[in-house]
């Protein structure tokens, strides 16, 4: 039996690395990286329990800030590194760091694979908009016309709604922060932990040199409650800061509504994080400012057999079957005959 | 045909003579759904069992149904048995079973003179010419005037032997291999009762398609024996193998199970993650089966996510393999790079094919080496070793996977199109001669330190799940020892040197270079490497039968190579190097030993054909 004494409680500083920071100063990543201590911290995870895995670009230094297991890998291929670290050890805690372009330009295959596969992978993607690491060139999220070095006429190009890329792949846990609501950023990481298969988190996050502000429509105090909607299982969709705007279904389409004027509560779109189909977490996922308010909060949340799960089942079923290997067996297998 | 004795003894029974052979080359031929494949397996199995020594090489079309009939849809499988030591499949045939008009366009040209020519007579139809580009019936010329043509009804004659099994036309007229089958069998006098069995067991499900099999099996050996056409059968007496049970394997089989006997001497789980792709893919398709051995399979989304799932396997602690073909390597290099520098055990198994790019899908090459080699950015060295023999890629599977986890490093085991598709006897080894495989994960935070090497050079394996040994990996630069980031640019040419360093030592367990033949020196020493081991063995082994002074070095290890290789180099006055490839080994030796060596090159999708590594011989010897 084990006693209080052998484990003695981890904090956040416990999973604390002793390498110094190095994101500029003002980076969104800081909040998320306490948010994962956090949550670490706060599900009391022995710390040796836990990988984390990233790809390239600024979110992916990452676990070296971590005290815990952790690869830095290359560019975009983090999904598929922590597959197999997952696969050799499944009682792991695998989490995958990722930004935008390394999940969903480069990394784009290895993003979609794992998530159709539901291997049990925490994958965060710390979404900022921009390539930062190389200095400020258009990212898959940026918003069209965004000038950067790359695009100094603006962009021509349409951006990715992760999620709705996610949900494609039938994700079975997908949810969105964003870095300045640790407290809620927190709470869905937790939920993510817990979940079993894939779980994605996007995570809106203020690059403060090649980006800066480029979420200010979700943190400007003025701004912000008009263009947040919180998403609540089973709750009416209502934003605004005075709460009287809200979302309905008109046709095959999402709509904003004002309440009061003809429209109440019960015409509103009603949430549901279970809910089988992933109809209507893709028309939330698309819901792009300035024509929408900005979902934040769980998209879905279900329940699927993880990939690991079912290829132990295989190795446990075809053991019991055959019994456990045996070399001598094994080379002796089909036809064979003896030389004297 | 190799004759030793030419016995005029008639048989009493059929009064049919029969001449004793030494060794003999035949090649089933037929449309791709004829099960050529199958009957060419069947009869190796059968040549194997009664004791020949036996090479095979199936030659199947890239497209998986070209129209029957067809010359782009005609499929081979050639054996080359004999009572000598077999080394390849043969250069030229001395029986050719040509089921179609096709068949016999497409594989005439290597049929020997004075061979022995099998037609399905039966289809040799206008329109099955036509499909041939054949003019006129060269059944009914003098172009077949030079062989010794036995024209054959098989499909016919198949019909009649399995009428009574009450198969349609169609599933019956699927028996018709096995009606040519048994006709070679009379032919080159192999027991029936193998393949009988393995029919029995294959079709149990079905017992009138087994029946039907079996029937045109007999039938077709029945006819040999009564029909008038055949005067003259052959025998190729037993070989002399190593006392032993045997079994024949595929390249591709022996390296799946070289696989799994590593992992499980290493008492790991072995993590394989691919890509399909040919000629590689058996490996995979053999090592899912396996599942009772902990082996896990992964098929990925692709050859980059193939080998990134194969190196996060390793670093939690499994033995970590992946295999591939040349556009797939070029794939997984960057990978690999990761790989190296974080210096964790994986092998990459890559099966080379013809290139560049899509190039020759199902043709064998040797022209990966250099990718292998030099193929990352950065100094980036990995060691680097190549199977010689079907059967070798069994111990060359697992002596990738010991270096892997001693020296905790990607290891490139380099195989090929016709190593992994052909096939030999391979002699089952006892566990007691496998050498343990010794892996060590540290478990002590005491002086722990992910960069701290060993005398080998390697660092430890500390692996995710330990106490106290939490560390991060990662393809930035890392400082000694302690393994954090470390851009010091001091410390960056130590950790070069070091990485390299680390595979120069292996250098130290690697056998000196054997020489066949002059240990001494001489005139010519042939050096060759992987899959070009038979052909260029066999023509040393003819050349100093005819008094000529040729020696052969076959080199397993490509890097490092053996501490000797250089001072055996400088004693012969010609260096010629054999490869599939345009020179890359050659430029190697040239590089490293400043000798002055020349290349015979040949890409042609095939293996080396002893004749062409003979006339070699004959040209830098001046003729024998």
């Amino acid at each position: 039996m084990t006693t209080m004494a052998d484990h003695p409680v981890l904090t956040i500083k416990d999973y604390k690395s002793d390498q110094d920071v190095r994101w500029c100063p003002g980076c969104g990543d800081f909040s998320i990286l306490t948010a994962i201590q956090k949550c670490l911290a706060a599900r009391q995870v022995p710390k040796e329990k836990v990988v984390c895995v990233s790809g390239i670009g600024c979110s992916s230094r990452f676990p070296y800030y971590m005290d815990t297991y952790g690869i830095h890998s290359i560019h975009g291929r983090a999904p598929a590194v922590a597959t197999g670290v997952k696969l050799a050890k499944p009682e792991l805690e695998v989490w995958v760091i990722t930004g935008d372009g390394d999940a969903l330009s480069i990394g784009g295959n290895h993003f979609l694979h794992a998530i159709r596969r539901n291997i049990g992978l925490k994958i965060v993607l710390f979404n900022n908009r921009i390539y930062a690491l190389t200095k400020g060139q258009v990212s898959p999220t940026s918003e069209q016309g965004k000038r950067t070095k790359s695009t100094p006429y603006g962009s021509i190009e349409n951006p990715v709604h992760s999620i709705a890329v996610a949900l494609g792949a039938e994700i079975t846990f997908a949810a969105r922060a964003i870095y300045n609501d640790p407290k809620m950023l927190q709470e869905i990481l937790e939920r993510a932990a817990n979940h079993k298969g894939t779980a994605f988190v996007e995570v809106y996050q203020d690059c403060a040199v090649y980006n800066h502000e480029a979420f200010s429509y979700l943190t400007d105090r003025q701004t912000r409650d008009d263009n947040i909607l919180y998403l609540e299982h089973g709750k009416p969709m209502i934003f605004g800061k005075n709460r009287d705007k809200g979302i309905r279904l008109v046709g095959m389409d999402t709509q904003v509504v004002t309440l009061g004027q003809g429209v109440s509560e019960k015409d509103l779109l009603v949430h549901d994080e279970h809910c089988e189909s992933p109809t209507l977490a893709f028309q939330l996922a698309r819901m792009a400012y300035p024509r929408f308010p900005t979902p934040l909060g769980v998209f879905r949340d279900i329940e699927k057999p993880s990939y690991e799960a079912m290829l132990f089942d295989q190795i446990k079923a075809t053991t019991a079957k055959l019994g456990p290997g045996d070399l001598n067996k094994l080379f002796a297998s089909g036809d064979t005959w003896v030389v004297e | 045909m190799s004759t030793t004795t030419s016995s005029k003894k008639a048989m009493a029974t059929t009064g049919k003579r029969t001449e004793t052979l030494e060794q003999a080359v035949i090649r089933f031929a037929g449309d791709s759904g004829d099960g050529m494949q199958l009957v060419g397996t069947q009869f190796t199995t059968a040549s194997a069992v009664i004791g020949n020594d036996v090479s095979t090489f199936p030659d199947y079309p890239a497209e998986i149904r070209a129209p029957a009939g067809t010359l782009g849809g005609v499929s081979g499988f050639q054996i080359n048995f004999g009572s000598r030591a077999v080394y390849t499949p043969g250069d030229t045939v001395d029986a050719l079973v040509a089921m179609n008009p096709a068949a016999l366009k497409v594989c005439l040209k290597d049929l020997a003179p004075g061979g022995v020519l099998v037609v399905n007579s039966d289809e040799f139809t206008q329109m099955n010419l036509a499909k041939a580009r054949y003019e006129t019936n060269p059944l009914e010329t003098d172009e077949l005037d030079k062989y010794r043509v036995y024209k054959v009804p098989i499909t016919s004659q198949t019909l009649l032997a399995v009428k009574e099994t009450g198969l349609n036309q169609k599933a019956a007229e699927r028996c018709k291999n096995f009606y040519a089958l048994g006709v070679v069998y009379w032919l080159f006098d192999r027991p029936l009762d193998v393949t009988i069995r393995w029919i029995d067991s294959k079709f149990a499900k079905v017992p009138a398609v087994a029946e039907a099999n079996r029937r045109a099996l007999q039938a077709g050996y029945n006819y040999g024996e009564t029909a008038e056409i055949f005067s003259v059968r052959y025998r190729v007496g037993k070989a002399p193998l190593k006392p032993g049970r045997y079994r024949n394997v595929t390249g591709n089989q022996a390296a799946a199970l070289g696989f799994v006997a590593a992992a499980k001497l290493a008492g790991k789980p072995l993590f394989y993650g691919s890509y399909p792709i040919t000629p590689a893919s058996e490996i995979l398709h053999e090592l899912t089966i396996y599942k009772n051995f902990d082996v896990r399979t992964f098929q990925a989304e692709d050859e980059i996510a193939a080998y990134a799932a194969v190196l996060g396997a390793a670093y939690a602690g499994c033995i970590g393999v992946t295999g591939t073909s040349g556009p797939g390597l070029a794939l997984k290099q960057e990978g690999i790079g990761l790989g190296i520098m974080t210096e964790l055990p994986t092998v990459i198994v890559d099966v080379q094919r013809g290139g560049p790019s899509t190039g020759l899908p199902t043709k064998t090459e040797q022209s990966d080496l250099w990718q292998a080699m030099l193929g990352r950015n950065g100094d980036c060295p990995a060691p680097v070793l190549a199977a010689s023999s079907p059967a070798d890629c069994f111990w060359a599977a697992m002596e990738a996977v010991r270096i892997a986890v001693k020296y905790m490093t990607p290891v490139f085991l380099l195989s090929d199109g016709y190593l992994s598709q052909g096939s030999e006897p391979w002699r089952i080894p006892n566990l007691d001669e496998l050498a343990p495989i010794k892996v060590e994960h540290p478990t002590d935070p005491a002086d722990f330190a992910p960069y701290r090497r060993d005398a080998n050079g390697s660092r430890p394996w500390a692996i995710p799940g330990t106490p106290g040994l939490q560390h991060r990996v990662g393809g930035l630069e890392k400082l000694d020892v302690a393994g954090t980031v470390s851009y010091d640019p001091a410390n960056h040419q130590r950790m070069t040197e070091l990485r390299a360093g680390k595979v120069e030592n292996i250098a130290a367990e690697i056998p000196p270079q054997e020489v066949y033949g002059d240990e001494a020196g001489g005139a010519l020493l042939l050096v060759s490497w992987g899959g070009s081991f038979g052909a260029v063995r066999s023509a040393v082994e003819r050349a100093r039968e005819d008094g000529q002074d040729v020696s052969h070095v076959h080199l397993r290890w490509l890097n490092p190579t053996p501490r000797n290789l250089g001072e055996i180099l400088s004693r012969f006055r010609t260096v010629v190097v054999c490869e599939m490839n345009m020179g890359q080994l050659q430029m190697l030796l040239r590089a490293r030993y400043l000798v002055d060596a020349y290349g015979l090159h040949k890409v042609r999708g095939r293996p080396f054909m002893v004749s062409d590594i003979r006339a070699k011989i004959d040209e830098v010897l001046g003729g024998r």
